[in-house]
């Protein structure tokens, strides 16, 4: 590692004040920042914990919305969601393996955009809003790319809010070793429709399968995807699975998600 | 910088640079070498320890994020005239090769029977009431922990001998 300043401030006011140092960055429960800093991949001149800001800590119920704090672990999110949200305390509990889950924030995934982490298709397809220190944004409108999202330099993802969709399912093809996902796609049926969103796949990150999402609003069944396909241009290509493998496996598990949904 | 720790039941203050993590300080600032260092980048499981009860790679901590934290380590759950039912279990099912994961293993699984006796869910059964300990839960469940030499049949077995002592 580099060498870098540390602070661990108590209220997310403390610590966007701590962030104006020039190349200063937010740590969540470092699971990925800091296997980073030790390959020395990034060289912040201040790491700003977050992981002791009570007030972004902890799941709450509004209605028919689950709020998430940014600095809740996965571990959390497995073990309550597991009635509230099955889809999504699943996925949470797929993430990584449980030591890993017991330090790993929401708020960490969703900032750091990872094409394959599974997160950001759970936002997306359950059309959640993610909170910052200054503003809501709509997923639909913070992820912009692989790694890349709506965050402003010193802004920090305080919670995330989602809506409980009438049924929903997700279904992860997983690289072995990793336990990321080849493909994942999360299939959420709304009152207003249904959306689908694919991660691990794609070049530019998680994206909306719109063609599915129009398909399923009409006849939410695994058949109405019979006629659809999945262009692989712009699908990632590793030593995993090419480009056609993905697009091929976005059809075969959005089929099993609407299938396996509840 | 300076941090507190409560380790094994002992305060600790220790003086460390901010890219200090939690495995280097027990081990090297607390001569506790119990805990090992495998990967050092959170796949491997050797460095496990239990963070306020909870169990987590402490390679992957920094000290400095834990200042007021209660650790417990290997030496903290028994000793070699008074082991712990999972230290009993893993040399009695001889659930190891080198031993080199042993400790990360036990830690572990020391976490994972608390976290079944609580009902935390997995994905392999969906819940455990009045379900068995079965391989796959097993599996699953110490997903976090390789063992190179590959002892996992032994390994299950100890840790199945020590849920049924403890119940």
């Amino acid at each position: 590692m580099y060498a870098f300043d540390i602070e661990r401030p108590t209220t997310v006011a403390e610590a966007v004040n701590a962030l104006k140092t020039d190349e200063a960055q937010p740590l969540g429960g470092g699971q990925t920042l800091i296997p980073t800093l030790k390959a020395r991949l990034a060289a912040p001149s201040k790491l700003v914990s977050l992981s002791a800001i009570a007030e972004m800590i902890g799941i709450s119920r509004e209605g028919s919305t689950i709020r998430i704090g940014g600095a809740t672990t996965h571990g959390q999110v497995a073990t309550e969601l597991a009635e509230s949200y099955p889809a999504l305390g699943y996925l949470a509990s797929k993430i990584g393996d449980p030591a890993v889950r017991n330090r790993g924030t929401i708020g960490g995934s969703v900032a750091n955009n990872d094409p394959a982490a599974c997160y950001p298709a759970a936002c997306l397809a359950s059309g959640a809003t993610i909170t910052t220190n200054t503003r809501d944004i709509a997923a639909d409108d913070f992820f912009l790319g692989m790694f890349e999202t709506a965050l402003e330099e010193d802004e920090i993802v305080t919670a995330v809010t989602f809506p409980v969709p009438q049924k929903a399912d997700y279904q992860k093809f997983e690289q072995p070793a990793s336990r990321f996902p080849l493909v994942g796609v999360f299939v959420a049926k709304h009152d207003d429709g249904v959306r689908v969103a694919v991660t691990g796949a794609s070049e530019s990150g998680v994206f909306r399968w719109t063609e599915a999402e129009e398909a399923l609003s009409a006849d939410f069944s695994a058949g109405a995807l019979d006629g659809l396909s999945v262009d692989a241009d712009g699908m990632i290509t590793d030593l995993h699975g090419d480009g056609a493998y993905r697009a091929h496996l976005i059809k075969v598990l959005t089929g099993r998600a609407v299938t396996a949904s509840r | 910088m300076k941090t507190t720790l409560t380790v094994n039941g002992r305060s600790h203050q220790v003086e460390h640079d901010a890219r200090r993590t939690l495995l280097d300080t027990i081990r090297d600032d607390l001569g506790l070498p119990g805990t090992k260092k495998g990967c050092d980048h959170g796949q491997c499981g050797a460095c496990t320890i239990l963070l306020n009860g909870e169990r987590v790679n402490s390679c992957l901590c920094l000290t400095a994020m834990h200042d007021g934290d209660d650790i417990t380590t290997i030496e903290g759950i028994g000793s070699p005239d008074r082991l712990s039912a999972l230290q009993k279990a893993f040399v009695e099912k001889d659930g190891y090769q080198c031993g080199y994961c042993t400790p990360g293993q036990i830690m572990s699984a020391t976490a994972m029977l608390r976290e079944v006796s609580e009902g935390a869910p997995s994905y392999v059964s969906g819940d455990l009431d009045g379900a068995a300990l079965t391989d796959a839960e097993m599996a699953e469940r110490m997903s976090g922990n390789l063992c190179r030499c590959s002892a996992y049949p032994l390994i299950r077995e100890a840790i199945l001998m020590a849920s049924e002592a403890e119940t």
